[in-house]
């Protein structure tokens, strides 16, 4: 009686297992002549990377002989993303893009896959150089700079008072990016855009809301503003919508399709950018595919051909910028809101 | 669980029962433990017979016993996993494979062990992911310093065994429920490397302690460093606690405290130990991460907490404390690294590993409690 009832549970422990494994056993193995390409984002359930994904998998269709293997870890650590690339190494693969959520520490897993001829390319958030052939930036601070001066000449028309909102004072990449700016301005097509202010908000949706009107009172013909941080350009869109200046004021900037789409519809926001994650991850599996294949390096003043996004340069560091920021308007705010 | 049978005529008195105060416990408890009812009907000792009976020095060893073990079950899992691995990825029998999996479970299976014996005792820490973040921090802190490698190991391991020592005063000298202790200092300890780093990272190691986490103690087979750490301390676990009165005295511990404690076991002496053993168990997990990603993050071993009880319950340790065995724990740590591992091979995305893990260790333990209780309804 009691052995019987222990076989019961153990025949039954068993089938559970078996019950549970079982769909997976039917998983297709891969063709072996293909090219497998990893995707590894720092975390999965991420709209951004969800988007690298779809921007791989059109990527992978347009190539034909590519394989898209999209992954990541489910907490967004080093050591679980290392669980990740390891199994990624044990089977093989032929190309690994990961967006690393560290730095350093994935050096030494990414050494091992490099080791063993696998090829690996950080895109987005870099690993060290010695780990990876090439980093993809989605964007570079002169080009950042240059987009948010013609997105502001555009709407204006080359003409009008323009205010520049901040993130804190002290913020790299802010001030570098208004910096690049400065430079653009300094053509003479935007003889007649006048900046009369930079302020800053420090990244507080409170600080630059108030910073937002203070700005509109002290320059009635204030006609635009620039704000390079994703926080500020929400609170300064409200401020004019607050205001009652739709139409009067633009604001500009770079923002987040999900957290801009009011603004853009309520017609305070003609224009923003932010670089888009579907070129983003399209880019980085072309370029991973033309390493595998030999036909580019990967080496500092080489190129890559990366299919529609053109020839993308690679700089020192091996480091490689795609695009000027993607530009978001009224046609494609709904269609991007829902991505990220 | 009491053996106590009758054996007239064995002329033996109480001195071969060398540990009386521990002589109710036995062996390797199973989660199929005779029911009172049974253990009455079972042992009467009628007076008219010999008033004399020997309590065993444990139970002598039958092969039906071994084979209906919680051990036995998971060794059968294993054996399951290991067949599905090997037939939905042609990857998985390769010894280099199999050597970078163990890797990465080794860190959370050493703490593992520690606390299994907590559980046994019917206590439990949840700090010790926040541990390792605290630990690692130090480390860090001190690398940048100019510490060198086995500084930055003794260091790790005091600021481990410190922060054990400060769970295991709050529980035994304030009186405090572990669990609230451990959720406290959790939030507590990697709270203070979160305030340190905030979006910071430490990457400064030496070289010696990055050559400990990631290399390999022998080259063939490759058998990385925390993974024979991992072996060598599970073996001497496994002794200590199934071989000794000590082992004796955290199970009856875990059944009965305070029949223990008038049995004259320390028994807050052993809980405050056993805390600073995981402590320090965590800080030795804490060195070898460090040293393998060479990087402290305010969020290193986020969620490890959660990993290793998995492992401890799913191993058959009961919850509720008193019975349960580091065979089994080791024999969890294998199926649950071996899965994850091998559904990762296939690319089965990290969320859906997790569910899987979650309804295996679901099932693994309501399956048994379900089927004990259908086949009691049908023998009555």
């Amino acid at each position: 009686m009691q052995s019987n009832r222990r076989e019961t549970l153990k025949l039954i422990a068993a089938t559970a297992l078996g019950a549970a494994v079982a769909p997976l056993s039917v998983t297709p193995v891969m063709a072996a002549d293909k090219i497998r390409i990893a995707m590894v984002a720092k975390a999965l359930g991420n709209g951004f990377f969800d988007a690298c994904r779809d921007g791989g998998l059109e990527a992978a269709k347009e190539l034909g002989n590519v394989e898209l293997i999209y992954t990541g870890p489910t907490t967004a650590t080093a050591e679980a993303q290392i669980q990740v690339i390891d199994a990624l190494i044990a089977q093989k693969v032929d190309g690994i893009a990961i967006s690393a959520d560290d730095t350093n520490a994935l050096v030494p897993v990414c050494k091992k896959a490099l080791s063993r001829g696998i090829k690996v390319i950080s895109f987005d958030s870099g690993v060290a150089p010695d780990g990876r052939i090439m980093h993809l930036n989605p964007s570079n601070n002169e080009l950042i700079g240059a987009k948010c001066v013609q997105m502001m000449a555009k709407t204006l028309k080359n003409e009008g008072e323009v205010a520049i909102l901040s993130a804190t004072a002290q913020a790299t990449n802010q001030n570098i990016w208004i910096e690049e700016m400065k430079k653009e301005w300094a053509k003479p097509d935007y003889a007649k855009m006048k900046l009369v202010a930079t302020v800053y908000g420090d990244d507080v949706a409170d600080k630059s809301y108030r910073e937002t009107q203070a700005l509109i009172k002290a320059h009635p013909d204030l006609k635009g503003i620039i704000a390079p941080t994703s926080v500020g350009i929400v609170a300064a869109a409200k401020a004019v919508v607050d205001a009652g200046l739709v139409g009067k004021v633009y604001v500009t900037g770079l923002g987040l399709p999900s957290e801009m789409k009011g603004a853009v519809l309520a017609g305070a926001t003609d224009t923003f950018a932010i670089w888009n994650p579907i070129d983003l991850g399209y880019s980085a599996t072309m370029i991973v595919a033309a390493l595998v294949a030999g036909t580019a390096t990967g080496k500092a003043g080489t190129s890559v051909k990366a299919g529609r996004m053109g020839e993308i340069k690679i700089g020192a560091n091996n480091d490689a910028a795609m695009a000027d920021p993607f530009t978001f308007d009224k046609s494609n705010i709904e269609k991007f809101a829902k991505i990220f | 669980m009491s053996v106590s049978e009758p054996m007239a005529e064995t002329p033996l008195s109480h001195t071969a029962a060398p540990k009386p105060e521990a002589a109710e416990v036995h062996g390797q408890p199973t989660p199929e433990q005779p029911t009172p009812g049974q253990q009455t009907a079972a042992s009467p000792a009628p007076a008219n017979q010999s008033a004399r009976y020997t309590v065993l020095d444990r139970k002598p060893f039958r092969l039906i016993d071994l084979m209906l073990t919680w051990e036995m079950i998971l060794v059968l899992l294993l054996v399951a996993v290991i067949a599905m691995n090997t037939s939905i990825s042609p990857y998985f029998l390769d010894v280099y494979n199999l050597s970078d999996a163990t890797v990465n479970f080794s860190e959370k299976a050493i703490v593992a062990l520690t606390m299994a014996l907590l559980i046994l005792v019917g206590e439990i820490d949840l700090s010790i992911a926040a541990i390792i973040a605290l630990a690692s921090l130090i480390m860090g802190l001190a690398s940048v310093a100019g510490v060198g490698t086995f500084g930055l190991i003794v260091i790790g391991l005091a600021v481990g065994a410190v922060a054990g020592a400060f769970n295991g005063f709050l529980v035994t000298a304030i009186g405090l429920p572990s669990i609230v202790v451990t959720i406290g200092t959790m939030s507590l300890f990697r709270g203070i490397a979160q305030v340190v780093l905030g979006d910071q990272a430490i990457t400064k190691y030496p070289q010696g302690l990055q050559t400990l986490g990631q290399s390999t103690i022998f080259s063939l087979p490759p058998l990385p460093n925390s993974f024979f750490i991992f072996v060598v301390l599970a073996i001497v676990t496994g002794i200590v606690l199934h071989r000794t009165t000590i082992g004796r005295r955290l199970y009856a511990i875990g059944n009965n405290p305070v029949a223990a404690r008038f049995s004259g076991i320390r028994v807050d002496r052993i809980r405050f130990v056993l805390f600073v053993l995981s402590g320090l168990a965590s800080g030795l997990a804490a060195v070898l991460l460090t040293g393998r990603i060479g990087s402290t993050r305010p969020n290193i071993a986020l969620g490890w907490e959660l990993e290793v009880v998995t492992m401890v319950v799913l191993g058959g340790v009961s919850i509720s404390g008193g019975s349960g065995t580091i065979p089994g724990v080791v024999l969890a740590v294998f199926v649950l690294g071996l899965t994850t591992f091998g559904l990762s091979l296939v690319n089965v995305p990290g969320i859906v590993i997790n569910v899987l893990l979650g309804a295996l260790l679901i099932s693994a333990i309501a399956v048994p409690l379900v089927v004990r209780g259908i086949m009691r309804g049908l023998g009555r």
